[in-house]
């Protein structure tokens, strides 16, 4: 009995370590992305704060943005509808891959903020930068972060 | 005044609870009974005094107080009575309230009820609870005080979130807590035990009833949380991995083993320091689920922005707590004696088995929710773990699971059979593959996986009628003799065969939800018609209207199959003025099991407006499922055998129950 049980455990574990490596997605900055020339293809979560007047809406539910942390900018398209909490000059974080023109296709964009809470990561990503400044967006409010991943295609 | 109260009556229950975590214990130490019974009186004391505390919150909130910080930041005058009361738990410090009150609650049902247990259990239990309480209170005070007041009340307070005024609000964070805080007599019991240093099959006949009850409450809370993400968040997902789901499906894991070894010690005197192991785990990991979500350490729907000593405080008290259990039972856990020795084919292997795989899996959503927590703190760098990785582990883990599932009723306690029952299951297998290929010949050339899930899930639903045919003996005896036999049948018998069919029922409405969910997405002008698995839809009109406290826009849509006017569905988007934010309504329609959903993008130039669609097919069967297991719960729990607090004359139940 106790055989079976680590042989149970030992294919858990090798279960856990393949998911691990192949399923994960990491979470970057334009300045990141920009340093770190991220393969066409790959997918990781990008974060920062959507410029304001980039929004274009384009036909059948066609966006593209731009977003930035301060130090670099980088334009995403996505297709379909938006999360309620979307707005310009706020934080988002999206969910896809870089194209080979340099433009980043989210297949997800989430939500994960109220009007003046902003996404824990990019909140972290622009201390770092020292491009934060307290009081500004970040400030923290007693209420519940708004609302899950939103859309996926 | 009515904060000032609900202030000092919170401060007089931790006076309680730091009495009721040291008296008792001296007593028993010094065999005093009057020393001991101070347990009972301040556990009911301290459960008056949480409640009167909570009560005055709820008042603040009703009354809109807004001179109160809490009531200002999360309360607004012209909402719904309804909200208001269910705004009290909407926020950081009135849901640790409510956790405290819970627990007060509990630990009063144990004083009030526990009168067959005996003096110097029931003294090391709640002294237990006084500690667990005495934590959380003095982190309610220290750090997240619902009560304080402002200098300068305002007129107008801040409202409530918008996506949690709603009804399943009021519903989930209550049931949740009911089921986390509920594992706390588990732990306690287990913790009791350790410092007794004396576990036996009564034991477990204690334990078991308070288990299953917070069992049953996290349950339905897990599902109707799952179900107000469904139709609140609007995008029709309605599990996400995300790591606050995560953190109330590991004590449910846990706690589902714990209920199950517990049968095993109860039955038959085994696994003893297993069980106690278990009852440490599950409650260790609702405090671990609390730190999570109350720390803000994650970034998700539920984490509060972060007050870094809260996070601190609760990780503190994590540590103590799990710290301190998992040391007491490394230290004392040899001196309880094992007993009740089975073949590895018997009931008790079956459980080993099942407690096997939950753990396992529970250990699989563990790494996966922490490791992102943990590699930031080392490397720095930020990743995030989701559907796939939880596919890939605990789907795999869950499926030998489910196919062991209903041999389990049917083995013979000590050593079984396990050709008999294979041939006894023969029936459930048959009603399987016919399942597989029914829906393989139904949706022709699909995804291969589906009927075979299908099928899997056929075979726990027929597994459980089975295990009830063979009990009453149906299509042996004539039917009445059978019908007085189900009669007959212990309530537990029937929960379990409930509580099973239920995994099934969820199971199979998992794989046709995520198999052949159908959507549309696109923009849609008055009279436009959007086609979606045979069903016509129609936008109507869309209007404007005022609600209490929102602007909505709504839509009409007719839905017709085939020209049949089937109903209408009217999904909107509402503005919540206080907060500047929107929220989107979606519109559900059933069919059976099966639901059309609805819900609103933005409106575009001219009139026309962004909308989603979906047909969801047997969908509402994901969530009849644990509500099934739930029922099982509580037919188990009214087997007049195990029932709650039922008045037993002490010396009976002190003796060891003879195993069936």
């Amino acid at each position: 009995m106790i055989g079976g049980a680590l042989v149970v455990l030992a294919i858990a574990a090798g279960l856990v370590l393949t998911a691990l490596r192949d399923s994960i997605v990491f979470f970057s900055t334009p300045q990141m992305v920009a340093e770190k020339q991220i393969p066409v293809g790959k997918r990781f979560r990008l974060g920062g704060m959507v410029e304001q007047g980039s929004l274009v809406r384009g036909d059948n539910l066609a966006v593209s943005f731009k977003v930035s942390d301060g130090g670099a900018t980088l334009p995403v398209n996505y297709k379909g509808i938006l999360p309620d909490l979307f707005r310009e000059g706020q934080g988002v974080v999206a969910e896809g891959a870089m194209d080979a023109s340099g433009v980043f296709k989210a297949d997800t964009v989430l939500a994960k903020h109220d009007e003046n809470y902003m996404p824990k990561e990019v909140a972290d990503a622009l201390k770092k930068q020292g491009r934060w400044q307290e009081g500004e967006g970040g400030k923290p409010v007693m209420s519940q972060g708004a609302a899950k991943p939103v859309v996926t295609q | 005044m009515i904060a000032e109260a609900g202030h000092y009556a919170l401060v007089l229950a931790l006076a309680l609870a730091l009495i009721q975590s040291t008296v008792p214990i001296i007593g028993a130490r010094l065999r005093d009974p009057a020393l001991m019974n101070v347990a009972r009186s301040t556990a009911l004391a301290q459960l008056l005094f949480a409640g009167l505390s909570f009560l005055a919150l709820t008042t603040l909130y009703v009354t809109s107080d807004f001179s109160v910080a809490n009531v200002f930041e999360n309360s607004h005058s012209a909402k719904p009575l309804l909200y208001k009361i269910t705004g009290v738990w909407g926020n950081h410090e009135g849901s640790m309230l409510l956790w405290v009150s819970i627990l007060a609650l509990f630990g009063g049902l144990v004083a009030a009820f526990g009168n067959n247990l005996p003096l110097s259990l029931r003294a090391h239990v709640l002294a237990v609870q006084g500690w667990i309480a005495a934590a959380f209170y003095m982190f309610i005070l220290m750090t997240s005080n619902p009560f304080l007041r402002l200098a300068q009340p305002p007129l107008e307070g801040r409202d409530l979130n918008p996506v949690l005024q709603d009804i399943g609000l009021a519903v989930h964070p209550p049931m949740l807590y009911l089921g986390y805080v509920g594992f706390s007599i588990a732990f306690s019991f287990a913790v009791a035990a350790l410092i007794e240093g004396r576990i036996d099959a009564a034991w477990a006949r204690w334990v078991r009833p308070w288990t299953l009850v917070a069992w049953i409450f996290l349950t339905l809370g897990i599902a109707m949380g799952s179900y107000w993400a469904y139709y609140e968040l609007g995008w029709g997902g309605w599990w996400f991995w995300d790591p606050v789901e995560n953190a109330s499906l590991m004590p449910w894991l846990s706690g589902t083993a714990l209920l199950h070894s517990a049968v095993v010690m109860e039955k038959r005197n085994a696994l003893k320091v297993w069980t106690i192991l278990l009852a440490i785990l599950t409650f260790s990991l609702s405090l671990l689920g609390t730190f999570l979500v109350r720390s803000g350490v994650l970034t998700s729907v539920h984490a509060f922005a972060t007050d870094p000593t809260r996070g601190v405080f609760i990780l503190l008290i994590l540590c103590v707590f799990i710290g301190g259990s998992l040391t007491l039972y490394m230290w004392r856990a040899s001196s309880l004696k094992q007993g009740g020795l089975f073949a590895p084919i018997s009931r008790e292997g079956a459980l080993v088995l099942n407690n096997l795989f939950l753990t396992t899996a529970c250990a699989t959503v563990f790494i996966g929710t922490l490791y992102p927590l943990a590699l930031e703190m080392l490397t720095g760098e930020k990743i995030s773990v989701g559907a796939p990785f939880f596919n890939l582990t605990f789907g795999p883990l869950f499926l030998p699971l489910l196919l062991a599932m209903p041999f389990g009723p049917l083995l013979a306690w000590k050593r079984g059979d396990l050709r008999g029952v294979t041939q006894r299951l023969m029936a459930a297998g048959i009603a399987a593959l016919l399942a597989v290929a029914l829906v393989w010949a139904w949706t022709t050339g699909g995804a291969a996986l589906a009927p075979l899930a299908i099928g899997l899930g056929v075979f726990v639903i027929a597994g459980s009628i089975v295990d009830v045919a063979e009990r009453t003996m149906l299509f042996r005896l004539p039917f009445d003799a059978a019908f007085r036999r189900a009669r007959g049948l212990p309530r537990a018998a029937w929960g379990t065969a409930f509580a099973h069919a239920g995994i099934g029922v969820a199971l199979i409405g998992i794989v046709c939800e995520s198999t052949w969910n159908t959507e549309y997405i696109g923009t849609m002008q008055p009279n436009d018609v959007a086609k979606l698995a045979g069903y016509e839809l129609t936008l109507k009109d869309v209007m404007q209207r005022q609600g209490p406290n929102f602007r909505e826009s709504l839509a009409r849509f007719r839905v017709t199959r085939g020209g049949d006017e089937i109903g209408e569905m009217t999904p909107s988007k509402r503005n919540f003025t206080a907060r500047q934010s929107s929220t989107t309504e979606a519109a559900l329609l059933s069919r059976g099991a099966s639901q059309l959903y609805i819900s609103l993008g933005e409106e575009a130039a001219g009139g026309a407006v962004a909308v989603r669609m979906y047909h969801k097919p047997l969908v509402l069967m994901i969530w009849w499922g644990p509500v099934l297991m739930a029922f099982g719960g509580l037919l188990s729990l009214s087997d007049r055998r195990l029932r709650v607090g039922a008045p037993k004359p002490a010396k009976a139940s002190r003796a060891l129950q003879p195993a069936e």
